[in-house]
């Protein structure tokens, strides 16, 4: 590890002017990913801004009716908020999928959202990674790729974005606040995060100095009715195999409207237009579930050892939404 | 780096200068001589280092010391009042929830933090929403004590300690 | 035949069998158990390794400047640099005494600094330079030079062959092949050590050690060093499975430094990470069984053929097939171990090495020859019984109960009525079904040991012996078996143990423990009622050796039946086990609390390699590519619902004094079939290789 320069910010804009001018600054909030970097050397960063004590720290309706939650609100604050688990149930399952009671009570929001992929070989410095090094390789294309995409990857990596957080907020369509060097600004989640193209060294459009500060969750009525399924090796703690976020509005029997996103199949939360267009307005039946789900993984390209993500993605799809609309009966 | 920071640790106030780098789980161990959070993995995968920070459990080597100046810790040790041992501790005695003994002192804080947040009604995965009020089912507390792994295998009998507690 | 069988002179038992509370469990509750990392010492150097990043070559140069430079670095040891050792006759522990590497993550080197962050630091500064030679670092089976070892671990010949198994008579025969993965150890506490070079030729280590003496003659070998002034102190061990039961490359590293920083005690616990190429790993097997039987089940033909991994370094061969020569009768049968020579780290123990991964092959063939013939898997087993020893024509000590373990397992778990068809019983999404499988382990009996009783003026007994406790609760048997022995109340034994200035012991392995130290226990007890009767002096001292073998002519080999229902999510392949059941037949049991909690800690095991672990090993780089607990995943808390044991009450009166067996391993072996076979009875699918993740269903057909 080596040696950085510790820093508690006092407030938003001075940590985001801190770490603009240094450009090897890195903000340090709950830690739980950032330091498990520090030591694995993947992050090196010289000097560490910590935000962890700004007071972005809380959950606030708004009057338009959306919800914006703090940067800095702890993952398992967030889970168990009443708000959260009335209006958008599938954020608290989701969060309550990830990790565990004694690392949700020290990741936040923020944090989760730019956690970084959990390939092997990113995380192993001896190995080649273009997303750790560009023009390195990629060490998983035809290495051990059980866990990774089989959506959107490039021939520069295949790795998977593993925020079950990020899911859920996909579905929803939240809106990220950002503040950088320029000022404040509003990233639609579904704009936050990049496909690998030829530059998988960048996870999101953010910038050296960009802070999120707040995420929004819009009045979504519909979010009522949803649900996270993970789908992972063990019954507990443990990465997402594949996972779902999905919330619907069925009436009589026909969907009147859907969201989903998967998780563990590409290098962001993937959200399944396709799928929902092919929904909206069918009648809620298994059918119907299964003949989306296929058409939204048509495009899958698995790899030597991630084929069966495809069949477990649908069926995992399938059978979210088969729970959703047979709670609704 | 070197940063001056004060831990108040089993109710003691410690102050020490750190290297930036040093974790909080490394100031206990290595610094202060608090041996009872263990290192088990180092990077939040097993829950052997877990301790009340700040009255919640918490990991302890995903997280810097200095980042944690002027914050509470309270460790398995804490919890006991010399040879008086936490309700907790007693019940992984009476049922032998531990066999190693390594994983145990993260198990136990992890325990006691688990308790409380099953009385705030924190909700866990497997919680069927009740809105508030949480049973502690065999299936919650498996699921919420899943951050604390025990090779030696001694969870059935950890479920039971806790069942015997949270009654 | 007829065997003449020696009947020890059996304890009389008061203590033990008792379900003592664990006479460690305060300290550990409360996390004031010293652990060998946790030792206090007074200016600590702290250890970090360098390792080498290519898995077959020669270190060529070692720029040490940069890490030199930092403050804090006390010193940069390298090949160029490191003291010398006297002995390589264990190339495992010739640590950087040579150029050669002989696989990925050897340590080239190791940085001594005033802290553990500067240590890590540097350690990450000192540039090593290789010849990279080609490496082989994939076990295939139709590789064209695999070998035939000389002997197997623990002493098992190689190849056995009987009768003809080509020719035998076969109305239904099984012929499958089983994979079991590279599975590593991992106990919760990482090998550490604290080493200190007190002055010229005098050593102190606190370790995390199975065996003291172990440890103490390996390090005095190849240092050259008079085993009387090496001294190795373990009271607290977190965990170990085999994996802390010998000396490994890190003792001889944190030597070296202690070498070169004489007076300072030098602090080294490995990583995680580390772990996964430093201290052994059961190795990976391909397994090619083939039962060949009459059509009402009645086995004519037995053969287990095994192909697994050993290293260039250094060879292991595990006894995987040993299992198939006593476990059924059968005329005809063929066993024998095959071994590629790979450029990986070095397998080594492994919780039940040889029976747990052959169990899984030989149970799962077992099951499917069941399935075959339309029997019940326990009749199967049960006309299948063996009257005697099929290895050495001798009955079994103490009896081979193993049709009453399925028997009473059966009842206990409510086998009967099952209905044998596979994949037909659903509740919601869950498919769910049974399964069963036999477990065996041998009895070992260690020699080299010896115990101290020493009456003391607080009017106790001081009972001396250099046996460890691993989280096994030899803290507590071992008084026990003291009290008993010396007929005292427990309350008035002191036991010493976990230091080799303590009378020599042998491994905490093999599930000796408790035959090896109790036998030594008990004979120093006797000599020192022989010599002072019941109003010893304070002071009154007596010391003994465990008797060799006690008994005669015998078998000496535990049982054991493991009982599993399972539920496979129809749609999604997870696999959850809401139940477990284990009966075994192991002799007395000492104290029925801990060995409750090893019965159930092994069937935990079994349960986490039937359903989670497998290292996997990237043959382009030779190392272990998922090193931690995030991507080598163990059973968590989560995934173990109703496990419960149970023991046929029995006494051994050939084994030892104690009537027992050893209770660690069998736990583990048979699990994984259970779990295996209760996955073909919900879902219709056999899997053959471990693990049974969703993957492995979901491309055998379930969706």
């Amino acid at each position: 590890m080596n040696p950085f320069e510790y820093r508690r910010a006092m407030d938003a804009t001075a940590a985001v002017a801190l770490v603009t001018e240094h450009p090897g600054a890195a903000f340090l909030a709950g830690g739980t990913n950032l330091v498990d970097h520090l030591k694995l050397g993947v992050a090196r960063p010289d000097l560490l801004v910590d935000v962890s004590r700004l007071p972005l720290d809380t959950i606030s309706s708004l009057p338009d009716g959306r919800v914006r939650v703090g940067a800095a609100v702890r993952n398992s604050d967030l889970a168990a908020d009443p708000l959260i688990r009335r209006r958008y149930p599938m954020l608290s399952a989701a969060l309550l999928a990830g990790a565990s009671g004694q690392l949700r009570n020290l990741a936040t929001t923020g944090g989760n959202l730019l956690q970084r992929t959990r390939c092997v070989y990113f995380q192993d410095v001896t190995t080649p990674c273009n997303k750790r090094e560009p023009g390195s390789g990629c060490s998983a294309l035809e290495g051990y790729n059980r866990g990774h995409a089989i959506l959107g990857a490039s021939e520069q990596c295949v790795a998977v974005h593993p925020s079950d957080l990020a899911v859920a907020l996909t579905a929803l369509e939240a809106e990220v606040q950002v503040l950088g060097p320029a000022g404040e600004r509003t990233i639609p989640i579904g704009e936050l995060y990049r496909l690998p193209g030829d530059a998988p060294e960048r996870d999101t459009v953010l910038s050296h100095g960009d802070l999120i500060t707040a995420v929004d969750l819009p009045e979504l009525p519909m979010a009522a009715c949803s649900a996270y399924r993970k789908v992972r090796d063990r019954a507990s703690y443990a990465f997402a195999l594949v996972s779902v976020a999905a919330a619907v509005d069925v009436a009589d029997g026909v969907i009147r409207d859907v969201r989903i996103a998967f998780g563990g199949v590409a290098h962001r939360p993937w959200r399944a237009t396709r799928a929902e267009q092919l929904l909206r307005g069918e009648p809620a039946t298994e059918t119907a579930f299964a003949a989306a789900a296929h058409a939204e993984l048509a495009p899958a390209r698995p790899l030597a050892h991630n084929a069966f993500k495809v069949p477990l993605a649908a069926s995992t799809l399938v059978a979210t939404l088969r729970g959703l609309t047979e709670e609704g009966r | 780096m070197d940063e001056s920071i004060t831990l108040h640790v089993d109710g003691r106030k410690r102050s020490l200068t750190v290297d930036t780098r040093t974790t909080l789980l490394d100031a206990l161990r290595e610094r202060l001589g608090v041996t009872a959070p263990k290192k088990g993995c180092d990077h939040g995968q097993c829950g052997s280092c877990t301790v009340l920070l700040d009255g919640r459990r918490a990991t302890t080597c995903l997280t810097l010391a200095v980042a944690h100046d002027g914050a509470e810790v309270v460790t398995a040790d804490g919890l006991a009042e010399g040879d008086s041992l936490h309700p907790v501790q007693r019940a992984f005695l009476d049922h032998d929830g531990l066999q190693c003994g390594y994983c145990t002192p993260g198990q136990v804080c992890s325990a006691v933090g688990m308790l409380a947040e099953a009385a705030a009604g924190w909700p866990s995965h497997v919680t069927r929403d009740g809105a508030g009020r949480v049973e502690l089912t065999d299936e919650e507390i498996r699921e919420r004590m899943s951050g604390n792994l025990c090779r030696c295998g001694a969870y059935p009998n950890i479920v039971a300690a806790i069942r015997e507690v949270a009654r | 035949m007829t065997t003449e069988l020696v009947t020890v002179d059996l304890l009389h038992f008061h203590a033990i069998g008792v379900p003592l509370e664990r006479a460690d469990g305060t300290i550990k509750v409360t996390g004031r158990a010293p652990y060998a990392f946790e030792h206090p010492v007074t200016e600590p150097v702290y250890l970090h390794p360098v390792q080498a990043t290519v898995a077959r070559g020669r270190v060529t140069g070692a720029d040490t400047a940069a890490a030199r430079a930092l403050p804090g670095v006390i010193a940069v040891l390298t090949h160029e640099n490191a003291p010398r050792m006297v002995s390589g006759d264990d190339p495992e522990l010739w640590v950087l005494q040579s150029t050669e590497i002989a696989f990925r993550g050897q340590f080239v080197g190791a940085v001594l600094a005033e802290t553990l962050e500067v240590a890590r630091h540097a350690a990450d500064l000192v540039r090593m330079e290789y010849e990279n030679l080609p490496h082989d670092a994939e076990l295939d089976p139709r590789r064209d030079d695999l070998y035939a070892p000389d002997v197997l671990n623990a002493g098992y010949p190689t190849d056995t062959a009987e009768g003809d198994v080509d020719a035998a008579p076969a109305a239904v025969t099984i012929d499958r092949t089983y994979r079991t993965p590279m599975e590593h150890n991992n106990p919760m506490e990482p090998h550490a050590v604290i080493a200190l070079w007190a002055e010229p030729g005098e050593l102190l280590l606190y370790d995390s050690s199975q065996g003291v003496h172990r440890v103490r003659g390996a390090l005095a070998t190849a240092f050259g060093l008079d085993p009387g002034r090496v001294r190795v102190v373990s009271p607290y061990v977190g965990g170990g499975f085999g994996s802390k039961g010998s000396a490994h490359a890190h003792h001889a590293l944190a030597v070296l430094a202690a070498q070169a920083v004489p007076g300072r005690p030098v602090k080294f616990a490995l990583t995680r990470q580390q772990m996964f190429s430093q201290v052994g790993y059961r190795t990976p097997t391909v397994q090619h069984v083939r039962l060949s039987a009459t059509a009402d089940g009645r086995l004519t033909a037995i053969s287990h053929e095994v192909v697994e991994q050993t290293a260039r370094l250094k060879e292991f061969a595990e006894q995987t097939a040993v299992c198939s020569r006593m476990m059924y009768t059968a005329p005809n049968r063929r066993t024998s171990h095959r071994l590629a020579r790979l450029d990986v780290p070095v397998p080594a123990w492994m919780r039940a090495p040889g029976e747990a991964p052959g169990m899984f092959a030989a149970e799962v063939a077992m099951d499917e020859l069941a399935v075959a013939c339309g029997l019940d898997p326990i009749e199967l087993r049960a006309r299948n019984e063996p009257g005697t020893d099929p290895v050495t024509g001798r009955p079994w000590s103490g009896g081979r109960h193993l049709v009453e373990c399925l028997r009473e397992g059966a009842r206990r778990f409510g086998w009967d009525p099952r209905d044998p068809t596979p994949g037909v019983r659903r509740d919601g999404e869950w498919l769910v079904g049974t399964g069963v499988a036999a477990s065996t382990y041998p009895r070992h009996l260690l020699p080299g040991n010896r115990a101290t009783v020493r009456y003391t003026p607080d009017g106790r007994y001081s009972v001396l012996i250099g046996a460890v406790d691993i989280g096994t609760g030899t803290w507590t048997t071992l008084a026990q078996i003291a009290a008993d022995a010396l007929e005292v109340p427990v309350g008035a034994v002191a036991l010493e143990i976990g230091d080799s200035d303590l009378p020599q012991a042998s491994v905490a392995g093999g599930s000796s423990g408790m035959s090896s130290w109790g036998s030594a226990v008990v004979a120093a007890a006797r000599a020192f009622r022989a010599r002072y009767g019941e109003g010893p002096p304070v002071g009154a001292e007596a010391s003994a050796e465990a008797p060799a073998e006690p008994g005669g002519d015998f078998a000496a080999d535990s049982f054991g039946a493991q009982f599993a229902e399972v539920r496979v999510n129809a749609d999604t392949g997870e696999v959850r086990v809401p139940r477990m059941l284990g009966v075994f037949s192991a002799g007395k049991i000492i104290n029925p609390r801990t060995a409750r909690s090893q019965f159930i800690g092994g069937m935990i095991m079994g349960l986490s390699a039937a359903l989670h672990e497998e290292s996997v090993l990237d043959p382009r780089f030779g190392h272990v590519v998922n090193h931690d607990f995030a991507d080598y995943h163990i059973a968590a808390c989560a995934d173990v619902v109703d496990i419960d044991a149970a023991w046929l009450e029995e006494v051994d009166p050939h084994a030892n004094p104690m009537g027992s067996r050893g209770i660690g391993e069998i736990g583990i072996v048979g699990a994984p079939a259970a779990i295996a076979n209760a996955v073909h009875h919900a879902t219709g699918i056999r899997v053959r290789d471990l693990p049974i993740t969703p993957d492995r269903l979901l491309t055998h057909g379930l969706l």
